[in-house]
């Protein structure tokens, strides 16, 4: 186990690296630098080439990049051309605010897909037929969609803020409830759909039947002892969804300006802002690679398997 | 019933997509100055009076410049004529009342128009990314399931990792390194380049698992020893056998790649601005807070998205997925 919790963390690491390495040289490649973008055209040369020397744009991308490698190494990470202040006191706001927006998500979408899940995979009947459809029909609804219509549904009743996040704690938990039903919404059909599956699987296993025949209530057998068996598979995809969560949030912040990480780099990369491009994609990938490993160790303790078996599975 | 619901939306975007130059009424860039967020013209057949006719529309008055309302001038009936200048329908006086099924945009031009020269540009770019990805896919699959050691080793580490990463994240960070403004063909070329990029590990995975357990079966040494060359093994007799999980596959990254490119085009890193596609057209209601509540019809190409994306789900939930509902063993 210690083995296993090494490498993966290993992998953690690893991944942080190439992520911000690679997006630092991306942003660094790519035409048209800060410089071009955030002049004036009528700027001239010589003010821009004085530019470009201050913020190190005139320096190679490797120079640029072993310094920041080393800078990095003392948690310097630069300092963002666009907002003129240290990369460090920023990102933590945002991700901060991005963080709170997917937990609420997962929470919200967890605590309407998976019951519903069980209810729909233990019985037949109009009221599974109706989680069915409606949860497939959501399950055709990306964030995208998700929160152009919550946003239109909003903006037509006045119910909910349609954009920002406010101050005051009871203002964000009321500008919260918009984005993180955009996202959570389509997590929870897709943990409706999963549970409900290996629910039905689990109900047609002989043991089911056994303790059935044994004169253990329905009721237990479905919330008890084939809910166990039937957490198992979708246990497993709660690694996947963190990927989902930040692709979610990254549309629904820019739908409903919530203010987080996904909107920020968004900023960073239109305005080429280098260092800031690459401590986003980094926390990002800090988030994926904490979102997995979390996911992970908690799907080895729900089912030992899944730890001793991640080699080859395929 | 439900797969047929599903396999009838998507033929109706097919054929929309198609047939969209003679479907439209209008070309995509046409626009009317006078009716900027102009509301639906629906069709009538029956007029104030009580009498029956042939389908006409009523044009729009402008009530409010400011606030662009509009209301509906009763006073005159203006007939719709078919199969004129090349349109399967469209206004016989498209000066005064442009006939627009689904209203116009802040510029004026016809949403459903638009609409539909938007579907063949999504839908198309999602047909073209999908098939480079299977064509990407299935050659890195094959390779390391078939060559096995080292490739098979580097492959799959890197196939990996592009599956680790949000693949929404990939394809902007590539989209932005790129110049930002391009011609539109290069566009369409290059996100279907990304697209591919991103979406091939996904087949990739699963078709080298195939390759590599086939290729230990008794038929494929079998092949081997009747003297038939690697490519002959892989394309004739290999291959083949990953059919089933292609296309399951191409179904599920069809669909994300529609709304890969809506995403894209949203945040302005997709097709330039006057091009139709579903993407843009929703960038440029996104740029008027009031579309949402005076302006709903502008949130068509959401819909469209929508049902395309269910239609491709109830079918693929038919044929591949084993959703089926409480089957017991």
């Amino acid at each position: 186990m210690t083995r296993y919790i090494a490498r993966r963390l290993a992998f953690a690491a690893l991944l942080v690296m190439i992520v911000s390495s690679a997006s630092m040289v991306l942003a660094r490649l790519a035409p048209g630098d800060f410089v071009d973008l955030s002049f004036p055209p009528e700027a001239t040369p010589e003010a821009k080439a004085q530019a470009r020397a201050r913020y190190g744009l005139d320096r190679s991308i490797s120079s640029q990049y072993l310094d920041w490698l080393g800078a990095a190494a003392r948690f310097d990470f630069g300092r963002s051309f666009l907002y003129d202040r240290p990369v460090r006191d920023l990102i933590p706001e945002r991700a901060a605010n991005t963080a709170v927006l997917a937990l609420t998500a997962l929470v919200v979408a967890t605590a309407v897909g998976l019951p519903l899940g069980i209810i729909s995979g233990s019985r037949r009947g109009a009221l599974s037929g109706v989680i069915r459809t409606v949860s497939l029909a959501l399950v055709s609804m990306p964030p995208l969609l998700t929160s152009l219509f919550l946003v239109f549904a909003a903006a037509r009743t006045g119910w909910f803020p349609i954009g920002g996040m406010g101050t005051s704690p009871l203002e964000v938990l009321h500008h919260l409830v918009l984005p993180a039903a955009a996202i959570g919404l389509p997590l929870a059909a897709v943990l409706e759909r999963l549970q409900s599956q290996a629910m039905g699987e689990v109900i047609g296993a002989p043991f089911v039947l056994a303790t059935l025949a044994r004169g253990v209530p329905r009721s237990r057998i479905v919330w008890h002892s084939a809910l166990k068996p039937a957490l198992r598979p979708v246990a497993s995809i709660y690694g996947l969804i963190v990927g989902s969560l930040l692709s979610g949030s990254f549309v629904v912040e820019v739908i409903t300006a919530w203010p987080g990480l996904g909107s920020l780099m968004l900023d960073a990369l239109r305005a080429r802002d280098v260092y800031l491009v690459t401590a986003c994609a980094g926390t990002g990938a800090l988030f994926l690679a904490c979102g997995t490993l979390v996911s992970d160790l908690a799907l080895g303790v729900v089912d030992p398997r899944a730890s001793e078996g991640v080699q080859e599975a395929a | 019933m439900t797969p047929r619901i599903g396999v009838a939306l998507l033929g109706v975007a097919i054929v929309a997509a198609l047939g969209a130059p003679v479907l439209a009424p209008h070309a995509a860039g046409d626009h009317a100055d006078r009716l900027l967020n102009a509301p639906p013209t629906v069709p009538h057949i029956r007029d104030d009076a009580g009498g029956w006719h042939a389908p006409f529309i009523y044009p729009w008055r402008l009530v409010n410049q400011l606030e662009q309302q509009y209301e509906q001038d009763r006073s005159a009936r203006v007939p719709l004529v078919w199969f004129s200048n090349g349109h399967l329908v469209e206004s016989s006086d498209n000066g005064r009342a442009p006939l627009m099924l689904l209203g116009a945009d802040s510029f004026g031009r016809d949403v459903f128009s638009r609409l539909l020269s938007g579907a063949r540009l999504s839908l198309g770019l999602a047909a073209v990314a999908a098939l480079g990805a299977m064509l990407l896919g299935s050659a890195v699959g094959a390779l390391a399931g078939y060559a096995g050691g080292v490739w098979d080793d580097l492959l799959m580490r890197m196939t990996d990792f592009v599956m680790v990463l949000p693949a929404i994240y990939v394809a902007l960070a590539l989209r932005a390194v790129l110049p930002l403004v391009l011609p539109p063909r290069t566009v369409f070329l290059m996100l279907a380049g990304i697209f591919a990029f991103v979406g091939a590990p996904f087949i990739a995975r699963g078709v080298r698992g195939i390759v590599r357990s086939e290729r230990r079966l008794d038929y494929a040494s079998a092949a081997q020893a009747l003297g038939a060359s690697h490519w002959r093994l892989l394309a004739r007799h290999l291959l083949p056998a990953t059919r089933g999980l292609i296309v399951a596959q191409v179904t599920l990254l069809v669909p994300a790649f529609i709304v890969a490119e809506a995403t894209l085009s949203y945040v302005g890193l997709g097709f330039p601005d006057p091009i139709a596609s579903w993407g843009t057209m929703l960038h440029d209601a996104s740029s008027n807070i009031r579309v949402f509540a005076d302006f709903p019809w502008l949130l068509s190409p959401a819909v469209a998205m929508f049902l395309v994306v269910f239609g491709l789900n109830l079918v693929l939930q038919q044929s591949g997925a084993p959703v089926v509902y409480n089957e017991r063993k």
